[in-house]
């Protein structure tokens, strides 16, 4: 059962072009969500490394959200389809890991929907605080394991 | 890796934004914070830090602490990275020794509810951007050429005063136009508020010169359909779609026009709204620039039937002037700066059906009201109903398509003084009653609010209120016949009806239905609404996010025609510094390739998208092209050795990220 208390940690991988600028725009509409989410910028979501998920949830995060361009609208023209190549490989890996879905999201988020960043913000604390923590049972571990670099 | 592996002398500065952060992030406490974590020698808080003393501590803490690392704790660095990478490099050190860490857009201002939680978060990412910025390496900025030659796309009246300004300096401009002319929605007003010049006797001139001047290539009927390249090298091609008229060889006698199978217009006039007619051969309208006539497929015998006399071909006689097999050309130009000012789109009335647009026949819009009242219109300049007939009486509405949650939300700023514009020239045309239709008169603008006492004196009507329908339902012998305006008047507070013989919808603005198309192509990006976003505000309105990339016009915004010129002057003056200064800085943040590590796979080699890395044949591995890079890092996390890496987001730059935002110890 969650704690009552729960607030869970999230990281959050934001493109530079769309994602970022939508959290920015949120920022200068001064609209209002869920602190819980710590954002690593990128220059675009293809410089996820699926090594970043892993470490991220290794190292004590219930959950990581990826944002990128909407498909077709990427600043690189097509960084974000490898992002989504990626993600969907990655969430295989996961489920074997036992982490569950909710707890990793990839969203596209343009720089003008400062609105749906906030939802999704929102959403996804939410999702997550229902989950509880993550509790990798070997999780120092799994860190070893996946943090070769 | 890092080359301050225990030596790191970290400064760490936590930006009060006067409130903006500190009135909801203990910004003492973040600093505190920071002074105790590894590697930091300085941590302290200031008022502003990208203000002259703010950007001097930086400069004296630097000689006085040995520092060699910095961490700004201020704005987004969208906004602010570049001052502090200069802040940085004054004080001697590499600039991409800085990183910073947004604490206003992403914190203050999103959790000031919150304020524990805000300053939880601010620790949080200070202690990952300590131990990211220990990592940070120097790194030279790239410099690239820029090729003189600008494109301008879109000829209304930003696109020419843009393009004429840069070709007065000396630049050869591309002027790319959709239309068969020039001149945009401005060539097709009548006046102008408030000084009721006329519209075509201030453009006109200037379509002209377009067409004269030796350093602009004007090529109508056509599009932008790809761009590759980058700022100061794009190369734009361009599909100039058939005329069917060679404009080399028509000397725009319109003889063709005259002899035309069809004896009489009959076909709607694009130029005067639909409210005229014209032939299937034709000239958009007497002082079209280019002044070559067009011959329109969709309703040309020819092209339909194949059965047509051609008489325009043998009025044309020796000219040859006329091809009905002229196919899309698709012409190529190197261009190093690009300015769009595609324009808008009027808001279209049929999507308020309670307005009657369309069921009514005297409902018009306001552009169509622009062509009646005009004297080169389809009247003449004759205000007529339909019948015939002048109006005695006439309603006009404003904000049909603005400050309205169910169509557009925003404010189309030229409505208001429009409106008042073409109560005057109705007034004028037909000693009418005018009723204004208003929420609240906006009148902001040089000689704006005076033009306004005007009207007021000159006798026209103003209710206060949205109108809630127009209605040709009777109710008694004195609206018989009439449009019947239902409007609650909100000073006198109750509801009006009011009787007229003609209804003007002063429609707004709004992006261009394809505007997004424009967007994708010269990758930029746009607002909710759909407007070209800038890239600053306040600070660089007429700049986007992608270098060599300027706006001007209403493709930003709603504006006016000063505030349009003004815009276009701006964006051409910035083209102009950026080719004088010869080349631009370029971000080093590109990937490169540690050839010890490279097997020679070529995986990296599909997922670039700019062709930028090739194979090495001699050494079997992958290189880089630094100048094609754009610095996505799809490579590199695609890169199954690790052998790419890409500069200022290396993998132990993002691991001690990831690390210090999780590591609450």
């Amino acid at each position: 059962m969650p704690e009552e208390k729960f607030e869970p940690k999230i990281v959050a991988f934001f493109c530079n072009w769309c994602t970022y600028m939508a959290a920015d725009s949120a920022g200068i509409s001064r609209m209002k969500y869920a602190p819980n989410a710590r954002v690593v910028r990128l220059m675009c979501s293809g410089r996820l490394d699926p090594q970043f998920v892993l470490e991220a949830f290794a190292k004590g995060a219930d959950g990581v959200l990826i944002g990128g361009c909407h498909p077709g609208d990427c600043h690189y023209q097509e960084g974000n389809y490898k992002t989504l190549r990626r993600v969907n490989l990655l969430k295989r890996v996961l489920r074997e890991m036992g982490i569950e879905e909710d707890r990793f999201r990839l969203e596209w988020i343009s720089a003008a929907e400062a609105d749906r960043l906030r939802t999704t913000m929102n959403d996804m604390v939410e999702k997550v605080r229902a989950l509880g923590p993550l509790r990798l049972a070997t999780a120092e571990a799994v860190g070893e394991e996946v943090a070769v670099r | 890796m890092s080359d301050t592996n225990g030596t790191a002398r970290i400064g760490v500065y936590v930006c009060h934004c006067g409130t903006n952060i500190a009135g909801t992030v203990d910004v003492k406490a973040v600093a505190d914070f920071a002074a105790g974590l590894q590697g930091v020698a300085v941590a302290r808080e200031y008022k502003y830090m990208c203000s002259d003393p703010g950007q001097e501590l930086i400069n004296s803490d630097v000689r006085e602490h040995k520092l060699n690392r910095i961490v700004v704790c201020s704005c987004s660095p969208l906004l602010h990275e570049h001052t502090f990478r200069e802040a940085v490099e004054k004080s001697g050190l590499n600039p991409y020794f800085m990183h910073m860490v947004n604490i206003r857009e992403h914190d203050s201002w999103v959790h000031s509810d919150r304020k524990a939680d805000a300053t939880n978060k601010a620790k949080d990412l200070v202690r990952a951007a300590v131990r990211r910025v220990r990592y940070h390496k120097p790194l030279e900025k790239g410099h690239v050429s820029i090729d003189p030659n600008v494109l301008v796309v879109g000829g209304g009246i930003a696109g020419i005063h843009a393009a004429l300004t840069m070709a007065n300096a000396g630049k050869h401009v591309y002027l790319v136009e959709r239309d068969a002319t020039i001149g945009g929605h401005m060539a097709k007003f009548d006046k102008t508020f408030p000084t009721l010049d006329c519209a075509a006797c201030i453009l006109t001139p200037k379509m002209t010169s377009v067409k004269a001047h030796p350093n602009i290539t004007l090529w109508t009927l056509s599009e932008v359909t790809a761009v590759e390249g980058y700022v100061g090298n794009y190369e734009v091609t361009v599909t100039r779609h058939p005329r069917y008229v060679n404009e080399d060889l028509c000397a725009g006698c319109m003889q063709c026009v005259e002899a035309c199978v069809y004896k009489q217009p009959r076909f709607d006039d694009e130029f005067n709204v639909g409210l005229g007619k014209r032939k299937p051969v034709y000239i958009p309208f007497p002082q079209a620039v280019p002044q070559i006539v067009r011959i329109d497929p969709e309703t040309c015998i020819e092209f339909k039937k194949g059965t047509c006399k051609k008489t325009c071909v043998e009025a044309c006689g020796d000219r040859h002037a006329i091809d009905f097999k002229q196919q899309d050309e698709v012409v190529k130009v190197k261009v190093g700066n690009v300015v769009l000012a595609t324009g808008f789109q009027t808001f279209d009335p049929n999507r308020l059906p309670y307005y009657g647009y369309g069921s009514y026949p005297n409902i018009y819009t306001s552009l169509e009201v622009e062509r009646l009242v005009n004297a080169s219109g389809p009247t003449g300049g004759d205000v007529l109903l339909r019948d015939g007939t002048h109006p005695k009486s006439v309603g006009i509405i404003h904000c049909v398509g603005s400050r309205d949650e169910n169509t557009n939300k925003w404010c189309s700023r030229v409505c208001c003084m429009y409106s008042l514009k073409l109560a005057h020239l109705i007034q004028e045309h037909t000693e009418a009653e005018i009723f204004n239709f208003y929420i609240d008169m906006r009148t902001p603008g040089k000689g704006f609010e005076e033009f306004y006492q005007r009207m007021l004196k000159e006798g026209v009507h103003f209710i206060r209120g949205r109108v809630a329908e127009v209605t040709d339902w009777a109710l008694d012998k004195s609206e018989e016949g009439k449009l019947v305006i239902r409007v609650e008047d909100t000073l006198s507070a109750f509801v009006r009806r009011i009787p007229v013989d003609m209804v003007v919808l002063s429609v707004g603005m709004e992006p261009h239905k394809d505007a997004v198309e424009v967007r994708r192509l010269f990758n930029i990006s746009c607002g909710s609404e759909g407007f070209f976003t800038e890239r600053h505000p306040k600070l660089a309105p007429v700049s986007t996010f992608t270098d060599g990339v300027f706006l001007a016009g209403c493709c930003q915004g709603p504006k006016d025609i000063p505030d349009t010129v003004a815009q276009a002057g701006a964006a051409a003056s910035e083209v102009l510094a950026s080719i004088d200064a010869g080349s631009i800085e370029i971000e080093p943040n590109t990937a490169y390739v540690v050839e010890d590590a490279c097997s020679g796979c070529r995986t990296c080699i599909g997922l670039c998208p700019y062709h930028a890395i090739s194979f090495a044949e001699e050494t079997k591995k992958a290189a880089v092209n630094p100048v094609l890079c754009k610095g996505c890092g799809t490579c590199v996390a695609g890169c199954p050795s690790g052998s790419l890496r890409q500069n200022l987001f290396e993998d132990e730059q993002i691991f001690e990220e990831i690390e210090g935002v999780l590591d609450y110890a």
